[in-house]
């Protein structure tokens, strides 16, 4: 098949391309989401970003809160941005930096105000952003500018037999051709991880991914009261015929095909040495890794599931395929791509590749997910250590 | 082609998966070896549900269980070939 050079996206102020045209409604802190929440019911096109974090964190904990927030803003699938925060501080320090990529933004703080006259000043200015943002036309962009993000849940054999190496497929044909990639899930690769680690580009990347998967396993072994084995493998991929870690690592690892990446990025951190793919350190929940990858600036993800996991993401358009034949056919309002044939041998894993890549161009065009549809918005802060 | 009821990752695996919505005990089995596209067959010791492993050979305690090529976790009680491998007979080598 040959693969269109093109899409239709949204051209922002600082060059990226978005595949979707929100106006978010950003929350700093848990407790001025009922504003947000107010404000996003007030105007329409608007949606509100609500989530349970952002007081008195500190150090890397507050940093990588930050980092998410403001990646989140900063994501091309956002046309503009209003912060609310309960103080002006910390409301100020994301306004500004998401400032930087050209977009409108404007932050608001409720303390000495009140929720009800922020509700009024800030619906004025959502209002606005609204009404221009409506006005933004889809162009035709280079392919180069997707950024694609994946990452698999409620995984069984079928996901490292046939829709992990679909998406690995895909890797393969759209690496060349200059597009950015990510995955993560530093846990679900234990088992698999020297075989990972040797997939790192330069002696650089390799030692990177060495620390980065180390200092969990550190984390792990002394927080855990017994072992992982209630957790991963999970119930749901238990019963799906996973028996070990090993044995979901290696099917988990089928995604990324026969790429190799540059660079090992912290949570929530942008990509900075061009084209490729890269690893991010990421929890291998499902709403946290997303959130973290859309926070990273990737305006695409792609989620292979064997069981059925059913998550969206707010900004971030989430398209779901699977091989189970018995997902497709139980859970079909949450497939978009049924690759279930592979394992009939009825098509093959360059046909599934080459189905995924256009299914893949079409929601970047602009069509509906399944989650999005739905109305999955699932938006989960990490958090890395409890708060002062 | 239709007709596979088991595929299997790597010619070096001793289990492969089951790809139909169930095997049951004496189903005399069609597998497929993805990495070389052989053929083999195996008579099947267990109901085996889909995405389910089955064992390819005879397996005792302390054996590795290879799947992909690559070490997958151990054997805790032996196993005969084609029976169901799964956590009951299988646990990991980490943590």
């Amino acid at each position: 098949m040959e693969i269109p050079k093109t899409f239709l996206g949204y051209k922002r102020e600082d060059g990226r391309t978005g595949t979707r045209n929100h106006v978010i409604i950003l929350p700093v802190d848990d407790i001025s989401n009922a504003c947000a929440e107010a404000v996003a019911n007030n105007i329409k096109g608007t949606i509100a970003l609500p989530h349970s974090y952002g007081r008195l964190q500190f150090g890397a904990d507050l940093e990588l809160h930050f980092r998410t927030m403001i990646g989140t803003g900063k994501n091309p699938n956002v046309a503009a941005v209003i912060v609310i925060g309960i103080e002006p501080k910390w409301t100020k320090r994301i306004v500004d930096a998401i400032a930087t990529t050209g977009k409108p933004v404007e932050g608001f703080s409720i303390e000495g105000v009140g929720d009800i006259d922020t509700i009024a000043r800030v619906s004025k200015k959502a209002q606005e952003f609204s009404i221009w943002a409506s006005e933004k036309q889809r162009e035709e962009r280079p392919i180069s500018d997707l950024w694609i993000s994946v990452k698999c849940g409620e995984s069984d054999t079928t996901s490292g037999l046939a829709s992990n190496p679909t998406v690995g497929n895909l890797m393969d044909k759209l690496e060349p051709l200059g597009v950015h990639l990510c995955f993560g899930e530093t846990s679900e690769l234990t088992g698999a991880e020297t075989v990972c680690e040797k997939r790192g580009k330069t002696p650089e990347a390799q030692e990177k991914f060495r620390k980065t998967w180390s200092s969990y396993n550190d984390f792990i072994l002394k927080e855990a009261t017994d072992d992982l084995s209630e957790s991963q493998p999970t119930a749901g991929n238990i019963a799906g015929g996973l028996t070990t870690i090993e044995e979901k690592a290696f099917g988990n690892f089928q995604k990324i095909g026969g790429c190799k990446f540059i660079d090992v990025l912290e949570p929530a951190e942008e990509p900075s040495k061009g084209p490729g793919l890269y690893f991010m350190d990421t929890s291998s929940a499902a709403a946290e890794c997303v959130t973290l990858q859309a926070a990273g600036g990737f305006n695409l993800h792609l989620f292979p599931t064997g069981q059925g996991n059913i998550i969206g993401n707010p900004i971030e358009p989430v398209v779901k395929l699977t091989a189970n034949p018995l997902t497709a056919r139980t859970m079909s309002e949450h497939i978009d791509v049924d690759v279930s044939k592979i394992l009939s041998r009825e098509m093959n894993l360059d046909e599934a590749g080459d189905e995924l890549i256009k299914a893949t161009i079409r929601v970047a065009n602009g069509r509906l997910t399944c989650a999005e549809a739905l109305g999955h918005r699932e938006f989960v802060m990490t958090k890395l250590y409890r708060s002062a | 082609m239709a007709g596979t009821d088991i595929i299997i990752h790597d010619e070096k695996d001793n289990v492969g998966v089951v790809v139909i919505e169930k095997i049951t005990p004496k189903q005399d089995c069609d597998c497929w070896i993805m990495e070389n596209d052989k053929s083999v067959k195996i008579q099947s010791m267990d109901e085996i549900p889909l995405g389910h492993k089955i064992a390819m050979t005879d397996l005792n305690e302390g054996d590795t269980i290879l799947k992909y090529g690559h070490d997958i976790g151990k054997v805790v009680k032996s196993i005969k070939k084609g029976e169901h491998v799964h956590v009951h007979n299988v646990k990991t080598k980490k943590w």
